[in-house]
């Protein structure tokens, strides 16, 4: 029987998506847990009016952050160089420095996308509450600041707390290291990341690994991501070179 | 980077490594510490040989210490601020969900964050210059808020000496009423609260040089001593 999740090309893997979709990058900003091969796969199709919801995002290239300093950056900044990109929703866009200016900032200043900036653990939590069934939280996070802005408040034990909805997306591209043909998967030290939550939260979820293997031979008390989150594997090529 | 020297100052500042080296004399022995980037990053090549804590990275790491240098490191184990870190026994790995887990429930003791104005009530602006119109919150919002202890390592005033110990941070806020302690290149500075809300400005050291008075000159709100 055919495995109807092994895709065997990133860009099979990603034809789907399409203009205007909602996509989850996962990973924490940085090579280690990035979906570099997605990404660039994604960006390939040349679409319209994505939704990009990411953590840290688009500082790699003009900061080296999170690369090996031997190889060259590839991050956010891809969909914003071709215009591609209607809306980002992140919790770390820029450095603080002003230059050298990231392909993001750039995109910003000239009005061709709108950047929501989402305190990190609310971010996540959000993406978590989405996957596990739950609309909305309560967090004390963003109390005081424009975060609060038109969002419910509600006291508990006397401290003030912002209601938080879920997010979603329509798809999310994730990394991972290993993946059985069931497509549990096994990550890599900080490489987890955004990468588990995003998987439960999405439509369908795209997973980038090194290695597909038979069922049994990752350790079942070390995977992070059970199949069932999982929609399409695709494996790398040998010895790629990125990170 | 240079340290800030201005006219009027009776002494040298502390340079950027030297603020560190006093903020790290801050930290509790066996505290869980997360520390921002910039000045506090630097916090952890100058902790005390006595002391030994274990530092948090909201990338889902806990327990590193040492990084590596050059082109060495493993980009799968990385800290917030992009850096790689050595691996040591006993670190552990995690995912986002369980790392604000950490920070939102309260199990982070001590964060040492960077900041552009602290108030007077201990309000913290870090995250974003008005003028640029764009900024960085990160993991900032969740470490201030939720962190039991705050200390804030930063240069005491601009680089064209504006004060940043203000009545009322102008900048974005972070979160209020959370910084417990500002450590300068001029000075050491408690938040001390009263009630919510309410609080004083103690100036607990000063640079060697430095007078109440001196500080008193490039800070915007009353400083009292013990």
């Amino acid at each position: 029987m055919k495995n109807k999740k092994i895709y065997k090309s990133f860009s099979d893997s990603v034809k789907d998506i399409k203009n205007g979709s909602s996509i989850m990058i996962g990973g924490f900003g940085g090579s280690g847990g990035q979906p570099t091969r997605l990404m660039l796969a994604l960006r390939d199709l040349g679409l319209k009016n994505l939704i990009i919801i990411s953590n840290v995002a688009g500082i790699s290239v003009t900061t080296g952050y999170g690369w090996p300093k031997n190889i060259t950056p590839v991050d956010q900044g891809i969909f914003f160089e071709t215009k591609q990109v209607k809306k980002i929703i992140c919790s770390f866009p820029v450095t603080g420095s002003i230059k050298p200016i990231s392909e993001i900032e750039k995109s910003w200043q000239n009005g061709d996308c709108e950047v929501e900036i989402i305190p990190q653990g609310t971010l996540i939590e959000r993406i978590r509450a989405a996957g596990a069934g739950i609309p909305a939280f309560y967090t004390p996070t963003g109390v005081g600041t424009i975060v609060a802005q038109n969002k419910e408040q509600r006291k508990f034990n006397n401290r003030t707390f912002l209601l938080e909805k879920a997010l979603s997306a329509d798809f999310a591209l994730i990394r991972a290291n290993r993946s059985d043909t069931f497509g549990n998967l096994e990550y890599i030290g900080t490489s987890r990341a955004f990468n588990p939550a995003m998987a439960t939260a999405s439509k369908i979820t795209i997973a980038e690994v090194n290695e597909i293997v038979k069922p049994g031979e990752i350790d079942p008390e070390k995977i992070g991501t059970p199949g069932v989150y999982v929609n399409r594997i695709v494996k790398r090529k040998l010895k790629d070179p990125y990170p | 980077m240079k340290n800030l020297s201005f006219n009027n100052d009776p002494a040298p500042r502390l340079s950027r490594n030297d603020i560190a080296r006093k903020a790290a004399q801050f930290l509790p022995n066996s505290s869980i510490v997360n520390l921002g980037i910039g000045i506090p990053s630097l916090c952890a090549n100058y902790l005390p040989s006595n002391i030994e804590v274990l530092y948090h990275a909201e990338t889902g790491l806990l327990g590193y210490k040492d990084l590596y240098e050059g082109e060495k490191g493993n980009p799968n184990i990385m800290d917030a601020g992009g850096n790689f870190p050595i691996e040591v026994p006993g670190m552990v790995f995690f995912d986002s969900i369980e790392s604000f887990n950490m920070i939102r429930g309260g199990h982070i003791n001590i964060t040492v964050l960077g900041a552009f104005q602290v108030s007077g009530t201990g309000d913290l602006s870090n995250w974003m210059i008005p003028s640029r119109g764009i900024g960085s919150i990160g993991g900032a919002m969740d470490l201030a808020e939720n962190t039991p202890t705050v200390i804030v390592a930063m240069e005491h005033t601009t680089s064209t000496n504006i004060p940043k110990i203000v009545e009322q941070c102008t900048y974005p806020l972070t979160s209020k009423n959370c910084v417990n302690l500002i450590v300068t290149d001029v000075a050491v500075i408690e938040v001390k609260y009263y009630e919510k809300q309410k609080s004083k400005l103690i100036l607990k050291e000063k640079a060697s040089g430095w007078n109440i008075s001196e500080v008193q000159k490039i800070t915007n709100v009353e400083l009292f001593e013990e």
